[in-house]
């Protein structure tokens, strides 16, 4: 089922969370809102599921106009960080709340529900374990559950928030692997929020990148970690560092130095110059490049990370040197970024 | 057993001995009944809006919320002697309660109704402060959960919520009633204590002592004993029940 999100304003006590977001998602597709806390994205996936009403903008779910309806109405599978299971339900219980629920002819009957469960506990791996009640599972376990139950209702899209968020490490890895099967094996159109930006890139088609109530930019993995449209997404997808340089004639000047790049259809003043640590060209001589002496190192796994004093206004910078390279061990290093983005500041 | 029927009654009847029964010749099953009987419907009274005040002071931010969470004590901290009265004159047939009722033809003051209402007041904050903060833990995600998949408002309360409050409300009603039970003090009062019809148990010890009848308070004492055990046992029963079934 498509999803569009018409210019979408939501206001809790006058404190705007949601200004004028419009997003169209596909049907089908595994879509991640990412941002930082009080960005707006756990709003925005409740105003989907209905769970909050917007201040102005409509929802459609489709070319039906989804505004008005209740949660009920929606027909959307939602799952909560912290679970949310029933837990006076067995495991199996908790499964087919959504259909026992269902009035007169729509609710299948008793042991159809059951063999409905049965059926889903299997799609989640947790075969054996239906007379269980949630406090005897593991917190893996018991999220399969929340989105067995969720599947359940045979939702229009399938909302998760921070779904992975309250597990440890090892088992978040474990279950976005077992999410993108599930995804692929059911077809659900599927939202999920996170401020992982790990798991928003590596399990989405693509990524909402999200910041004070405004989306910042809409697109795949590739598109939002190679291409940032803003310093925000620069800044808070992988790692990067920032340049104050100066822009004239279409060269960039770190204070009084050309430094060998072109902005091409940047206006002449200020701007700041984003970069990949990792993605940098070493140089030995510098004619035109960025050169800084060595403030601090730190060594981060096969690389070092390395602070650089560069030009005259103690601007840091931070690079990264494969750390059996020469230039790892000199006091003062010369480089050029290879992947690089300017934004006006004037 | 059949030969021997007989001559145990007339044994029984002559004299009175501690087993169940007894009381009918003494007159004072009568007040056993009222006792628990009116302890049983104010605790019952407590459940439902024991539960609801704690609903509205959980769920529902509004002016003056701590005044009433407050007022919600006073039944625990009011000497029950001053609350008895104060009842009384509030549902006496001039009071500005039973003024209103008299023309209806409801009498509360020295009627059972009123040892039912006294009861209820001094019973209410045992169920708000045991279900309050149970209410408190369940997490509005819950709620959602159940509404996004489809439960309507009236299902999710009773499918959802209410079981995870039972085992709570099982408590508060075991209090209530194990309070109800006991209470002296505010109940007399209201009771107005016309014999055979509003006279409690324990007042009637109160009576039996003052006749310095010490085996009389202590058969009507031990009978309490018993009945108030019997009947916590049950609701303790029910509870761990509850608490496997929806803990």
């Amino acid at each position: 089922m498509q999803v569009s999100v018409r210019s979408v304003c939501k206001e809790f006590d006058r404190f705007p969370a949601l200004d004028d977001v419009s997003l169209d998602i596909r049907s089908g597709e595994l879509i991640a809102l990412l941002g930082p806390s009080g960005s707006g994205k756990t709003t925005l996936l409740r105003l989907i599921a209905g769970l909050e009403v917007p201040t102005s903008g409509k929802i459609f779910f489709g070319d039906e106009d989804a505004s008005h309806k209740t949660v009920q109405e929606r027909n959307v599978g939602f799952v909560f960080q912290h679970y949310a299971l029933f837990r006076h339900m067995t495991v199996a219980q908790n499964v087919g709340f959504g259909l026992k629920v269902r009035k007169g002819a729509d609710r299948p009957p008793k042991a159809e529900i059951r063999r409905r469960a049965l059926e889903l506990l299997d799609l989640v791996q947790l075969s054996g374990l239906e007379n269980r009640y949630p406090n005897q599972l593991s917190g893996g376990q018991r999220q399969r559950v929340a989105l067995a139950r969720a599947m359940a209702i045979e939702p229009k899209v399938l909302l998760l928030d921070e779904p992975f968020g309250a597990l440890d490490a090892q088992v978040r890895r474990e279950l976005r692997r077992w999410l993108r099967d599930i995804h692929d094996a059911t077809g659900h159109t599927t939202v999920f929020v996170t401020h992982d930006q790990e798991e928003a890139l590596e399990l989405a088609d693509r990524v909402v990148v999200m910041s004070k109530g405004r989306i910042e930019q809409v697109g795949s993995a590739d598109e939002v970690y190679d291409r940032p449209n803003s310093p925000f997404v620069y800044g808070f997808i992988g790692d990067s560092s920032a340049i104050a340089v100066r822009v004239e004639h279409g060269e960039v000047w770190v204070a009084d130095r050309s430094v060998g790049l072109t902005a091409r259809g940047v206006p002449d003043g200020p701007a700041l110059l984003y970069m990949r640590p990792h993605n940098v060209e070493l140089l030995d001589g510098c004619g035109g490049c960025i050169a800084g002496t060595v403030a601090g190192a730190r060594r981060v796994a096969g690389s070092k990370r390395i602070e650089l004093d560069i030009g005259a206004g103690q601007q840091r910078v931070e690079i990264e040197v494969p750390a059996d390279h020469p230039a790892a061990s000199r006091s003062r290093i010369a480089f050029r970024p290879r992947n690089w983005a300017l934004f006006p500041t004037a | 057993m059949t030969a021997s029927s007989p001559a145990l009654r007339r044994w029984r009847f002559r004299k009175p001995s501690v087993i169940p029964g007894f009381g009918l010749t003494l007159g004072f099953s009568r007040a056993l009944q009222l006792s628990f009987g009116a302890s049983l419907a104010a605790a019952a009274v407590n459940v439902v809006f024991g539960t609801i005040v704690a609903w509205v002071l959980v769920r529902y931010r509004f002016p003056g919320r701590r005044i009433v969470d407050a007022m919600v004590d006073l039944p625990f901290a009011l000497p029950t002697a001053v609350a008895g009265i104060a009842l009384t004159t509030l549902y006496a047939p001039k009071g500005w309660i039973g003024g209103l009722l008299a023309p209806l033809g409801i009498k509360v003051a020295y009627t059972p109704l009123g040892i039912v209402i006294a009861l209820v007041f001094i019973g209410l904050p045992f169920v708000v402060r045991t279900v309050g903060p149970v209410m408190e833990e369940i997490d509005m995600e819950v709620e959602e959960a159940a509404a996004t998949l489809g439960a309507s408002r009236l299902q999710t309360l009773r499918h959802v919520v209410f079981p995870m409050l039972a085992p709570a409300i099982l408590t508060g009603f075991a209090l209530a009633f194990a309070r109800a039970v006991g209470e002296y003090g505010s109940v007399i009062f209201i009771a107005g204590n016309l014999p055979m019809k509003t006279e409690i148990a324990p007042l009637l010890i109160v009576i039996k002592l003052e006749e310095y009848n010490y085996e009389g308070a202590t058969a009507i004492a031990a009978m309490m004993l018993v009945l108030s055990f019997a009947m916590l046992l049950v609701i303790n029963l029910l509870q761990s029940w509850s608490r496997r079934r929806y803990g």
